[in-house]
């Protein structure tokens, strides 16, 4: 079960994995972009002053695609039906619900994103 | 030293169990180490809400009511799809049948109830079901795509629900109840003729007074047999005849059972250490398996066991229901079935032609049972009277016929105690509390939990934040991140040579790069340079992004451009080639009289426009949209005006003008005006020397016949001053205002002065504006060939 096929090859999973996505500008500043990444699907949102964030690409109220949204403010906004959450951890702004979110950041100009251990 | 937590376990994942543990860790964070253990494999869901899963409308996850990262934050571990098979009290210990064991300090039993299946022989069939949980929903609507025919066995509320629920499958679907009419819990007979004839209107049938002897078949179900030796033909049943007490735990643990777990006041069985909540519970010889009750049991129990409240004892709850069933409005509380006694009156209303039936039953002047069928205009103000026990005044009517105003009054007049929201227990004092503290409408449910159970206290609400709420100064602004209203807006914009969002927001915002701002300033910044705006991609929603509408599975919707609806062979054959190629989804004839294309993948969406090689149609965003015609004088015998070359000429002119809002056209060749001209955003008909234009129609959510703004000669004119009300409307609208709105708040006395002048110098700026947006125009499908971002349709990228 432990572990994670990408296209760079397999990722043991007995501890956090940071896994580069790609180069950072393709995600266009301010938007956000959906990557595959073994069985996940994330969500990244690079900011107008370059920093990334990570969400499930999928909202928690019918499974829109997160990244789709648009940001500002420190949030998505649900292409679907406009629910907002917080691009920090997750939480949901007006609802109960909270995407799940993956630690992100830019290195070399790669973005990289964590993937919990046996996750 | 580390004081050990106290050990609470919970047996069930219902909605009993999930408000308690909600309720408890609110109470006492941290306090207890907490266990949930969940037959179901799921979190927490909102049960009342089942049948629109079976119905379709809503998604198994669209019903969850905790997710499991709330789970983690307050602590609890919740293990769902674990049974547990005994309780040992004497070790405290509960038992899974696995044979594992977890021990407890407290324990809280919230088994719930089970289906109530009536003595039926030859049921273990395929197709044979119960309606309890998500798996039977999921089970029942995937059997369902194989049968043509469907039968209910019970005509209760649920039944009703899940009968209601399976006509969206397709199927033909009767439903069988032992009594004359439907939920004989909450009508009389009068009510319950009327609800079967609002039921047959969409489409169930009734069989009455049928006791269900047997299901017939050999391998599959093929009827029913009825103890009067009648029979019918179905492929599926479904059973809802209520539901008995899960109680099977309780009773091999030696606890008290009568008809369910019998608790005092305190939701505590007769183990002190064991708790039960919701309908597994026996309160003062009663059993509730309704939400409303279970809920202030959860609160009196988490009160009792946290020690918050020591002295907080249940007392027993009022019962009310509601029908949830597109089309059919029903609400009942109480007892209302017929019976004659001291000290008790009957009001009743029937208008037998619109199926409205209202009914209250009233002791000493306090509501005992009520019905409203039909209209539920005053059911708000009828379930506080009752729920708060009210002493009601002379003129009954003033209850049953509240309309909006008298709603108001009637939670005006409430006490501050009094329930407002009675599926969550929530008083109109912390209402107002929380009101007066800034607290918007939209957001009052997630601070309070008001109106989020039924919903049907929202009139009530609205009632009280219109009374009490701050008024919000930013309803009058353009959008929430700048504290300017448009006009100023405009102005500022303007004299500061501002051409982008970020600089907008970043020279007279409030700091914020609000996300839900972006979308208004760019289209008013659109409007206001043209050429010279500086696009940023980050404001557009997504469909302005890739040119297409974004659907629910997050694949997209292309609608080409075909002007007046007047196509040809070879098109047509280019767009069934197209969809073949692509693997459309469905292809869809729009009411704007275009074909749509759906269930596109974002990736696709640069070959599909490259292969149609027609322009776009803007059917995903706030621009003209689409002009309908009739065929006019080409063919029809009537037309008096050549409405197809006129709705072409003003699709092609106005074609992708992006606006305050969509705007969708339409131009009659005669006054029959088939068409429907003037139901559309901007419509012209043509009269026998000339044509009608009008503005503000609708036929959506609210239907509007447009006004009439200009009669004019030639279709020339009719351009001109169509051109010259789309310009003034994307000036003045405010953002997201539909044209109906627009003219009325306008008025169309004030839009005739001032576009149809035609020597006023605002005419002919008005004009030359247009014309320049016109000259300007570039279809947006263009971008398939080069896209402005490398993975601008992108729907993945791999890693």
């Amino acid at each position: 079960m432990a572990g994670l096929i990408t296209s760079q090859g397999s990722v043991a999973l007995d501890r956090p994995a940071w896994i580069a996505l790609g180069r950072s500008d393709s995600v266009p500043r301010g938007q956000g972009r959906c990557f595959a990444v073994g069985r996940f699907r994330i969500a990244v949102f690079r900011s107008r002053d370059n920093t990334v964030r990570a969400l499930e690409n999928a909202c928690p109220h019918q499974g829109g695609p997160l990244a789709d949204g648009v940001v500002g403010a420190g949030m998505v906004v649900c292409p679907l039906h406009a629910h907002r959450f917080r691009l920090a951890d997750g939480s949901g702004v007006d609802t109960t619900l909270s995407a799940r979110s993956f630690a992100a950041e830019i290195r070399d100009g790669f973005i990289f994103v964590a993937i919990p251990a046996d996750a | 030293m580390q004081i050990e937590k106290t050990r609470l376990l919970v047996i069930g994942t219902g909605m009993a169990a999930g408000r308690a543990i909600d309720e408890i860790t609110q109470r006492a964070p941290g306090r207890f180490d907490i266990t949930m253990f969940g037959a179901e494999p799921h979190t927490v869901y909102n049960r009342i809400l089942l049948s629109d899963v079976l119905a379709g409308s809503k998604s198994p996850e669209g019903i969850f009511l905790y997710t499991t990262e709330w789970f983690e934050s307050r602590g609890v571990k919740l293990i769902a799809g674990v049974k547990i098979e005994k309780i040992d009290r004497a070790r405290k210990v509960v038992i899974d049948a696995a044979g594992r064991e977890e021990r407890y300090d407290k324990l809280i039993i919230a088994t719930g109830s089970l289906p109530l299946v009536p003595p039926i022989e030859n049921l273990n069939l395929p197709g044979f079901f119960v309606f309890r949980t998500i798996t039977d929903c999921q089970l029942i609507a995937g059997y369902a795509r194989r049968c043509r025919r469907a039968a209910v066995i019970g005509g209760g509320l649920l039944g009703i629900e899940a009968a209601r629920g399976l006509l969206n499958h397709g199927l033909e679907v009767t439903v069988i109840e032992v009594m004359p009419y439907p939920m004989v819990q909450q009508l009389d007979p009068d009510s319950g003729a009327m609800l079967t004839r609002r039921l047959e209107a969409l489409g169930l049938r009734f069989l009455f007074e049928k006791a269900t002897q047997s299901v017939l078949g050999a391998n599959a179900v093929r009827g029913l047999t009825f103890k009067d030796g009648s029979e019918i033909e179905t492929d599926m049943v479904v059973v809802s005849c209520g539901i008995r007490p899960n109680v099977k735990l309780a009773v091999e643990a030696d606890l008290k059972v009568e008809r369910a777990i019998v608790c005092d006041d305190h939701l505590q069985t007769s183990d002190a250490d064991i708790y039960a909540v919701g309908e597994c519970v026996e309160h003062r010889g009663r059993v509730y398996g309704l939400v409303a009750p279970l809920f202030a049991q959860a609160r009196v129990l988490a009160d009792h066991l946290t020690g918050a409240d020591r002295t907080a004892a249940y007392a027993g709850s009022k019962l009310s229901t509601r029908l949830k069933v597109m089309g059919v409005d029903l609400v009942s509380a109480g007892d209302a079935r017929p019976f004659d006694g001291p000290g008790v009156a009957v009001t009743r209303y029937i208008e037998p032609e619109r199926g409205v039936y209202k009914k209250l039953v009233v002791r000493d002047g306090k509501i005992t049972g009520a019905i409203l069928l039909g209209e539920v205009d005053g059911a708000s103000a009828v379930m506080s009277a009752y729920e708060n026990e009210t002493v009601l005044g002379e003129r009954r009517a003033d209850l049953l016929f509240g309309g909006g105003v008298a709603q108001a009054d009637g939670v005006g007049a409430l006490a501050l105690t009094a329930t407002v929201c009675s599926c969550h227990q929530i008083n109109k004092g912390p209402l107002i509390a929380t009101i007066t503290a800034g607290c918007q409408l939209d957001q009052l449910g997630a601070q309070t939990r008001a109106g989020t159970g039924c919903g049907g206290c929202r009139p009530q609400l609205e009632a009280l934040v219109a009374a009490y709420g701050k008024t919000d100064p930013s309803a009058a602004w353009y959008v929430k991140a700048v504290p300017l209203a448009k006009p100023e807006l405009v102005a500022a914009i303007k004299r500061q040579g501002l051409r982008s969002v970020s600089a907008v927001l970043h020279e007279l915002g409030d700091g914020s790069d609000d996300p839900l701002s972006k979308p208004g300033l760019a289209s008013l910044l659109r409007t206001i340079w043209g050429a010279q705006y500086e696009d940023e991609r980050d404001a557009r929603f997504i469909n302005d992004r890739v040119h297409a509408n974004i659907q629910h599975d997050g694949t997209f919707s292309v609608v080409p451009r075909i002007p007046g609806g007047v196509t040809s062979p070879a098109q047509l054959r280019r767009l069934a080639d197209v969809a073949e190629k692509y693997n459309v989804g469905m292809v869809k004839i729009t009411g704007g009289q275009r074909i749509d294309l759906l269930g596109i993948k974002k990736e696709d969406l640069p070959g599909v426009w490259r292969d149609l090689g027609m322009p776009s149609g803007h059917a995903y965003t706030k621009a003209f949209r689409t002009c309908k015609t009739c065929v006019g004088t080409d063919f029809c015998r009537y037309g008096v005006g050549d409405s197809t070359s006129l709705g072409i000429a003003i699709e092609t002119r106005f074609q992708g003008i992006e606006a305050p809002h969509k705007l969708k056209l339409a131009v009659s060749g005669c006054a029959r005006n088939c068409a429907e001209a003037t139901v559309k955003d901007i419509g012209a008909v043509a009269i026998p020397d000339g044509w009608q234009v009008c503005v503000g129609g609708a036929a959506g959510l609210r239907v509007r016949a447009a006004d009439l703004l200009a009669t004019v000669a030639t279709p020339d004119e009719v351009l001109r001053v169509i051109g010259r009300f789309i310009q003034y409307y994307r000036e003045n609208a405010r953002y997201a205002e539909r044209s109906p709105a627009f003219v009325e708040r306008v008025g169309i006395e004030r839009l005739r002065t001032v576009l149809l002048d035609e020597s006023s110098d605002e005419v002919r700026r008005l004009d030359q504006a247009i014309a320049a947006e016109v000259a300007n125009y570039r279809d947006p499908w263009r971008e398939g060939h080069a896209p402005v971002e490398v993975t601008q349709f992108a729907s993945e990228i791999p890693a």
